[in-house]
């Protein structure tokens, strides 16, 4: 068991309006969250639109900095401006592979600029670490001088992930790296997001609202609802005994293809509240079946992975 | 490529443009061989002479001579040379500042990209002539002042396209990815969101380079632009306003060559723009 990356606490507001005459709100979109990343496995991160999955993604790539906690890779702190191998550590793969891509540059250009950026190799050493790693994701030697628009989604996905790895990277932060894509290309880069994680003994950070993939792909599970994580667990337990109100009604509106294993479906009610707003109490207070007085005024802590009154 | 040339080819006004545009550039280089007289050599047997097709007209001076004497045809070619590198400078300058402060605006944002926009908005407020005339006459009148004074009347419309395209190149994942990579601020401006934003901005160049033709040519004519006997076509306008009841060929051929150049480039633009736009493509 190694550690490779350790959150402690990490947090991420924003300032909201705050006009002439307003005053500014704080939107608390990750609140308080820790988490660690061990080589070779995945951390998935559940939870609905607008829980703060998208958002912690941007924090652990240092893509935007936390408002406060720590962030460690390899007990080094992390920071926006790290320089070095140390700062190129976190790479991040995006859920929109039509948008990630530069579409002024080819394949081979896309995979050779993390190199040329950091001034590794010369150009015959990048481009062959540029093909060797087209042949790793699965595309084709002679695509090399394409344009990304001439692939498709999963390709283009594929050439996302290539780019991800072309530093050596430790951690991987995939966020909903195949929700645009349609179901047989899904469990294909998911596949090769398994092998590569072998092979490279990659940590994933892997966003997702699809309980689906992360069955398929996930090792730990975490749960994250207003911005706060409500249950931490292994994806066996999570899967087979959910503690949480919110992660069992989750599970229960997971369509099944098999009528047998169909449960009862406990509708999810009511919209998520405000995160301008939140309540004082359990966020979920205002949704959950389980709900009384003590649950609309103290929020329950995480303890013992999950966070809830009535567990 | 292929596919630009085919729905540019079709717009027949562009490719019009395109051929008056290189026909333009060729007669501009070759001013020194295709001009027949030096533009500023006087000929004192023919003062006023009218153009060959009328009376009294000869082949020596096809477009007649103004009221010194000096061959029109030739001073409408090296004209020509002088009006391209007017447009070309103008434009170079106004689109190299106007990247720099866009891109500057777009990435620093907050009060960097305030004062920029600000200062833009405060350029617009005027007239571009007016702007244009308080410039030169700061800076005192000569054709590089003017060009200078053309370049800063037009810079707000590249800053603000610049900006624009930036921004929302910006916002996609791509900028991110290659950020994460560990890729500098200027690495991240000129390589990898500029070129992404080049389509309008030539569009924008093309149709500048008529405008910054016509602006200058507007000086020349109010005195301010080229000195003569510098063959410039807006300082020829303004010479030869007086003689135009009895010798009308030496106001209409300078004005014509200003009219066929501005509208050779604004077709081009025209159809560069709708080649290069998809969503104006049928």
């Amino acid at each position: 068991m190694s550690v490779v990356m350790q959150a402690t606490d990490i947090t991420r507001h924003y300032k909201v309006g705050g006009g002439l005459f307003s005053r500014a709100g704080v939107v608390k979109a990750v609140d308080g969250v820790s988490f660690t990343l061990e080589a070779g496995h995945t951390l998935a991160v559940v939870g609905e639109s607008g829980c703060g999955k998208s958002t912690l993604a941007r924090v652990a790539t240092m893509l935007e900095k936390p408002s406060s906690g720590v962030l460690r890779i390899d007990d080094q702190e992390l920071r926006p401006d790290t320089e070095g191998v140390l700062g190129r550590q976190v790479q991040m793969v995006f859920q929109n592979p039509y948008g990630s891509l530069n579409p002024r540059k080819t394949v081979g250009a896309i995979l050779m600029e993390p190199l040329s950026i950091n001034r590794r190799g010369d150009m015959k050493a990048r481009e062959e670490a540029a093909r060797a790693m087209m042949a790793k994701v699965g595309l084709r030697q002679d695509q090399f001088g394409r344009y990304p628009h001439m692939f498709s989604g999963g390709q283009r996905q594929r050439i996302a992930i290539a780019r991800a790895l072309m530093l050596g990277p430790a951690v991987v932060v995939a966020d909903e790296p195949v929700s645009a894509l349609d179901v047989s290309i899904q469990a294909q880069v998911l596949n090769l997001l398994m092998d590569l994680q072998d092979e490279f003994r990659l940590a994933y950070l892997f966003i997702s609202h699809d309980l689906g993939v992360v069955r398929h792909i996930a090792r730990d599970v975490m749960v994250m609802y207003l911005g706060r994580p409500v249950e931490f667990a292994s994806k066996d337990e999570l899967f087979a005994r959910p503690r949480h109100p919110y992660t069992q009604m989750l599970l229960a509106a997971t369509p099944s293809v098999d009528p047998a294993h169909r449960k009862v479906s406990v509708a999810i009610r009511g919209e998520l509240p405000s995160p301008l707003n939140p309540p004082p109490g359990c966020a979920f207070a205002s949704r959950c079946p389980l709900a009384d007085g003590l649950c609309r005024e103290v929020r329950p802590e995480l303890v013992g992975g999950v966070a809830c009154h009535h567990v | 490529m292929r596919d630009f040339w085919r729905s540019f080819s079709q717009n027949r006004g562009a490719v019009l443009g395109l051929l008056l545009m290189v026909g333009l550039i060729i007669l501009a280089v070759t001013a020194d061989i295709a001009a027949p007289f030096s533009p500023i050599e006087q000929y004192r047997d023919a003062f006023l002479a009218p153009p060959v097709w009328m009376e009294g007209g000869s082949f020596r001076y096809v477009l007649g001579t103004d009221d010194v004497g000096r061959d029109i045809l030739s001073r409408l070619i090296f004209g020509a040379r002088l009006s391209l590198m007017i447009g070309f400078m103008v434009v170079a300058l106004a689109l190299s500042v106007g990247t720099t402060l866009g891109l500057a605006a777009a990435f620093a944002g907050g009060i960097v990209d305030i004062v920029i926009m600000r200062l833009m908005d405060v350029i617009l407020v005027f007239p571009s002539l007016l702007l244009a005339i308080v410039i030169v006459a700061i800076l005192g009148p000569g054709l590089f002042n003017a060009m200078l004074a053309v370049s800063v009347v037009i810079l707000p419309s590249y800053t603000r396209l610049v900006r624009a395209s930036a921004l929302s190149e910006l916002a996609r994942d791509y900028v991110k990815a290659t950020r994460s990579a560990g890729a500098g601020t200027l690495r991240l401006m000129f390589a990898v969101v500029l070129p992404n934003c080049l389509a309008p901005l030539i569009v924008q160049a093309s149709l500048g380079f008529s405008n910054a033709i016509l602006d200058a040519a507007a000086l020349g004519f109010l005195g301010l632009g080229a000195q003569p006997p510098t063959p410039e076509w807006g300082t020829m306008l303004a010479g030869a306003l007086q003689y135009y009841q009895r010798a009308w060929w030496v106001l209409a051929f300078p004005g014509l060559s200003i009219l066929i150049t501005v509208l050779a480039f604004n077709l081009f633009g025209d159809g560069l723009r709708d080649a290069l736009d998809p969503k104006l493509k049928r």
